[in-house]
């Protein structure tokens, strides 16, 4: 399903986003934040917390997740799901890297 | 008849010579069982009994004084006890019973008793008389090393022996250059097999203290002061702190002088009797059985028994038992206990990890366990002195003996399955003698549920402190679900280490980066987490001042977006009005921008400025363009770092008031801003004592009166409320800003991430703080200057910095989407 519709959307390069940091895309109403982690690894999510709707691409980046700024929730970068014992998910899309070029599928 | 009564009505008089750890445990015993007994005591230190074996960790600063005091003065008053602090007795008249005091009091006594306690062995070699030549023994010698420390330099430890290596670990956490001077070829020959004395000469080599063994002092070099050592082979050594730890000599003069039967200590018998029978002696001045005792162990059991017999008739008597050794050096983990000579009929089984550094050596003479040396792995300390106590036969489980009490019967390596298999006389606190037994009928009996109960009924981790692990073990197998071990006190899931730890390593180490603390300190994570990286990236920021490269991404976004994020991710602007004065052009300035960028609240603070609210992540930068033309800054609401300077009208327009209260405000913020500390920090100064800028609920306060500036700090008005602690009252504004500058640096360079001032000084002592932030002129001096060096790197208006350009990626979207256009 997803696959007939995937789009590759050029956001942007590599550099534009700082290591253990992150940007947003705004998609129409949609945010999306794209994670890039200390190793230079690429990760989308929307910019909400499951939780309260924090901006997830305001939080500190560690270790393959993110800590949400508003309160504390630690989120999977890869699944967009809650770590602990917090329960959620958000919402992930594909993102990849062509050279220096970000692609993010939508 | 008549003298019975006599005898029943008035109590007994007794006097004690010495106001040690031994004498204090003494009267405990003692009071727990009679009140027949008038108490006095004579007290050579001008101070109240504190806890000797804690004075390294006060040295490594990991304690304060307060933190150590066995008995506060409410407890003399309550026990009716008579204490002359600071006064020397210097005659004991024993055919009249009495004895005289250096100051000229004369006290009566139907019962001496003589804890004279010991004192330090100075070697006589020239130059040992000079100024900055230390032993280590009481609080006024640890004060002096750290006054040393402060001056920076190399201390020159001579003596290799338990307590020279913790006053050496002391001096290098307190950043000197340390050399240690051991006569024998390895270091703590009494304590250790030479074996264990490598590896702990090799851990004290890797935090970078020097150890010389074979080093025999020739003398002491210097005019005026201590300026080196020499040594017999003719090298010097630079050194502007001697410290001399070369073992004590047990304090007999006054015994002697008395005509009681002295030896190499004074000579009592097992009931702790001396030659006169009105007399007894108990501490380090007491030679019994032929044996003189520096542990605390032995002289707790002297102090029960000379209570007990004291108290009346009794059978208590002393019996000579090993006592174990640790060093109390954080990371230095090593035990020894018993007899581990080479000798005739002895067995060793010996077991080595290099990879570890651990190193164990039990010592087994006809199948008993006689000795034991564990370095690195100490966890089966215990059980090994068990075996040795008990005298059991241990052929049965020779094998596997040296692997540890786990090993034994195919047991887990459950930390408390080992102390469930300890019998009920296993003694768990060898500082005081408190056995497994003792502790679990006390937590049944008396429903304890904390540590702290534990410590206050049984003594029970009460001194040293190395057997908490072993005492939670207890109270978790007593207690079962009900007790929950308290967490391991590391600051956050990736690593084992507290606060203080952290930050004593990353100045001992030199650690600059993130990475390099930890990797260095082990960190269980790669990055680190969301808890870790802002406390450590603070620690760096505040220890390495113009050195250190902030590192954003382990800011919260406040910090990171100098606004705070509010529910919904927009942002509160506040910029800074010093001393809560502004102007109509800065108040227009403010309403133009809330016009332009229609922002929905402008709300005024407690902090006497203006708050925007609802302003979005793209708006902040003109937002903060705009108010940066109008001569604003960063008002740092968001920061852990300065907030504040709240103040009053003071002389310029109140009646009342007693200075410029607004223009000390507006020196204080115009010093103070920019600074990160642990917390936020809030001010506030009061022209008056009527305290209308509230400054006695502040983390700090001034109040104005006639005569100068009461200088107040420590206020909570939060979750917790708390009127501020005062520090000390100066003359002049001057003084006002080098105080308060101290007092923010030591905090600065000494709190725990996200630990109010309040907190931090309950932690580390009210006493102490003062000492260091205003009685002490140097040091307040230099805690000063190292703030204003700091504040160099720290008063740049971060808004200007992002207006100019830094950080752009933080302000806009990386890209903007059309899904029409994409399809």
């Amino acid at each position: 399903m997803n696959m007939q519709t995937k789009n590759w959307i050029d956001v942007g390069s590599l550099s534009d986003i700082p290591r253990q940091g992150a940007r947003c895309v705004k998609n129409g109403e949609m945010t999306i934040a794209i994670f890039r982690t200390a190793d230079d690894r690429l990760f989308a999510l929307e910019d909400k917390c499951p939780h309260k709707n924090g901006p997830l691409s305001q939080g500190i980046v560690h270790d393959g997740c993110v800590t949400c700024p508003l309160h504390n929730w630690v989120i999977s970068l890869e699944t967009g799901a809650a770590q602990g014992a917090d329960e959620g998910e958000t919402a992930s899309f594909p993102v990849k890297l062509d050279g220096e070029t970000v692609l993010l599928g939508l | 008849m008549t003298a019975e009564l006599h005898i029943e009505t008035r109590k007994q008089k007794l006097v004690i010579v010495g106001n040690g750890m031994a004498p204090g445990r003494m009267l405990e015993h003692l009071f727990e069982t009679t009140d027949q007994y008038e108490v006095t005591i004579f007290n050579a230190e001008p101070r109240v009994n504190y806890d000797r074996i804690m004075l390294s960790p006060v040295l490594s600063g990991e304690k304060s004084y307060a933190d150590i005091i066995i008995h506060g003065e409410g407890w003399y008053e309550e026990h009716g006890v008579t204490l002359h602090q600071g006064d020397k007795i210097t005659e004991i008249r024993r055919h009249e019973r009495k004895v005289v005091s250096e100051k000229g009091v004369v006290a009566e006594y139907d019962n001496l008793v003589i804890a004279t306690g010991s004192n330090p062995f100075i070697i006589p070699v020239p130059g040992h008389d000079l100024p900055g030549v230390l032993a280590y023994r009481d609080l006024d010698d640890t004060d002096g090393m750290i006054k040393a420390a402060e001056e920076g330099g190399r201390a020159v430890v001579i003596g290799g022996g338990l307590l020279g290596l913790e006053a050496a670990a002391g001096l290098k956490l307190r950043g000197m250059e340390v050399t240690v001077l051991h006569l024998m070829p390895t270091l703590m020959e009494r304590q250790l097999d030479t074996a264990a004395g490598y590896l702990l000469q090799k851990e004290l080599e890797s935090r970078g203290i020097e150890v010389r063994c074979e080093a025999n002092t020739k003398q002491i070099l210097g005019k005026d002061k201590v300026e080196g050592v020499e040594l017999a082979d003719g090298t010097v050594i630079d050194a502007s702190l001697v410290v001399m730890a070369v073992g004590i000599r047990p304090n007999v003069q006054l015994a002697q002088e008395a005509g009681l039967e002295v030896n190499r200590g004074i000579v009592t018998d097992a009931t702790m009797k001396t030659s006169d029978p009105h007399i007894y002696s108990v501490g380090e001045c007491v030679e019994v059985g032929g044996m003189v005792y520096g542990l605390v162990a032995p002289l707790y059991r002297m102090a029960k028994v000379a209570a007990t017999h004291l108290a009346g008739a009794s059978e208590a008597a002393f019996a000579h038992a090993e006592t174990p050794t640790k060093l109390k050096v954080t990371g230095c983990d090593l035990y020894s206990v018993g007899d581990f000579a080479e000798g005739e009929g002895r067995e060793d089984i010996v077991l080595r990890d290099a990879q570890r550094g651990t190193y164990k050596r039990v010592i087994l003479k006809d199948n008993k366990v006689i000795g034991a040396v564990l370095y690195g792995d100490v966890a089966d300390g215990a059980w090994y002195n068990q075996l040795l106590t008990s005298g059991e036969d241990v052929s049965e489980m020779r094998e596997t003996l040296i692997f540890g009490q786990a090993y034994q019967g195919g047991g887990q390596a459950d930390p408390l399955a080992a102390v469930a298999a300890l019998p009920d006389d296993a003694e768990i606190c060898g500082c005081n003698g408190i056995s497994k037994g003792t502790i679990v009928q006390a937590i049944k009996d008396k429903g304890l549920t904390s540590l702290a109960d534990v410590r206050a009924h049984t003594k029970a981790s009460n001194s040293c402190g190395t057997c908490t692990g072993l005492v939670e073990s207890v109270m978790g197998l007593t207690l079962g679900d009900a007790f929950k071990l308290p967490e391991a006190e590391g600051i956050c899931g990736c690593t084992t280490h507290g606060h203080g730890f952290i930050r004593r390593m990353i100045k001992a180490k030199e650690l600059k980066s993130i990475p390099a603390v930890m990797q260095e300190l082990e960190w269980a994570t790669p990055e680190g987490c969301a808890k870790c990286r802002p406390a450590l990236n603070y620690y760096l920021v505040a220890d390495w001042p113009g050195e250190y490269v902030d590192d954003q991404q382990s800011r919260f976004i406040n910090e990171r977006v100098h606004a705070n994020i509010q529910k919904d991710g927009t942002y509160s602007v506040v910029p800074r009005m010093f001393g809560g004065i502004t102007t109509p052009d800065e108040l227009r300035a403010i309403a133009d921008v809330a016009d332009k960028y229609d922002i929905p609240t402008v709300k005024v603070t407690g902090g006497q400025r203006i708050d925007l609210l609802g302003v979005k992540k793209e708006d902040l930068i003109p937002v903060w363009a705009d108010l940066n033309d109008a001569g604003m800054v960063s008002g740092a609401a968001y920061a852990k770092g300065l907030r504040t300077v709240k103040t009053c009208v003071g002389t310029d327009w109140c009646r009342f008031g007693t200075q410029d209260s607004t223009g000390l405000g507006i020196k204080l913020e115009k010093a103070l801003w920019g600074a990160w500390s642990p917390a936020k920090l809030k001010l506030a100064v009061t022209g008056c004592p009527r305290n209308c800028a509230e400054a006695t609920c502040k983390d700090i306060g001034v109040i104005c009166v006639d005569s100068g500036y009461e200088i107040v700090y420590g206020g909570a008005a939060g979750l917790h409320i708390q009127g501020t602690t005062p520090l000390g009252k100066v003359a002049s504004e001057d003084e006002v800003m080098e105080t308060i500058c101290a007092l923010t640096q030591y905090y600065r360079e000494t709190g725990f991430y996200l630990e109010r001032i309040y907190k931090w000084a309950n932690r580390i002592g009210y006493d102490h703080i003062k000492e260091v932030a205003y009685d002490d002129l140097e040091a307040r001096k230099s805690y000063a200057e190292r703030f204003r060096y700091s504040q160099k790197f720290a008063q740049i208006d971060p808004w200007a910095e992002r207006v100019a350009g830094a950080e752009a990626h933080e302000f806009s979207p990386m890209a903007t989407l059309n899904l029409e256009a994409a399809e």
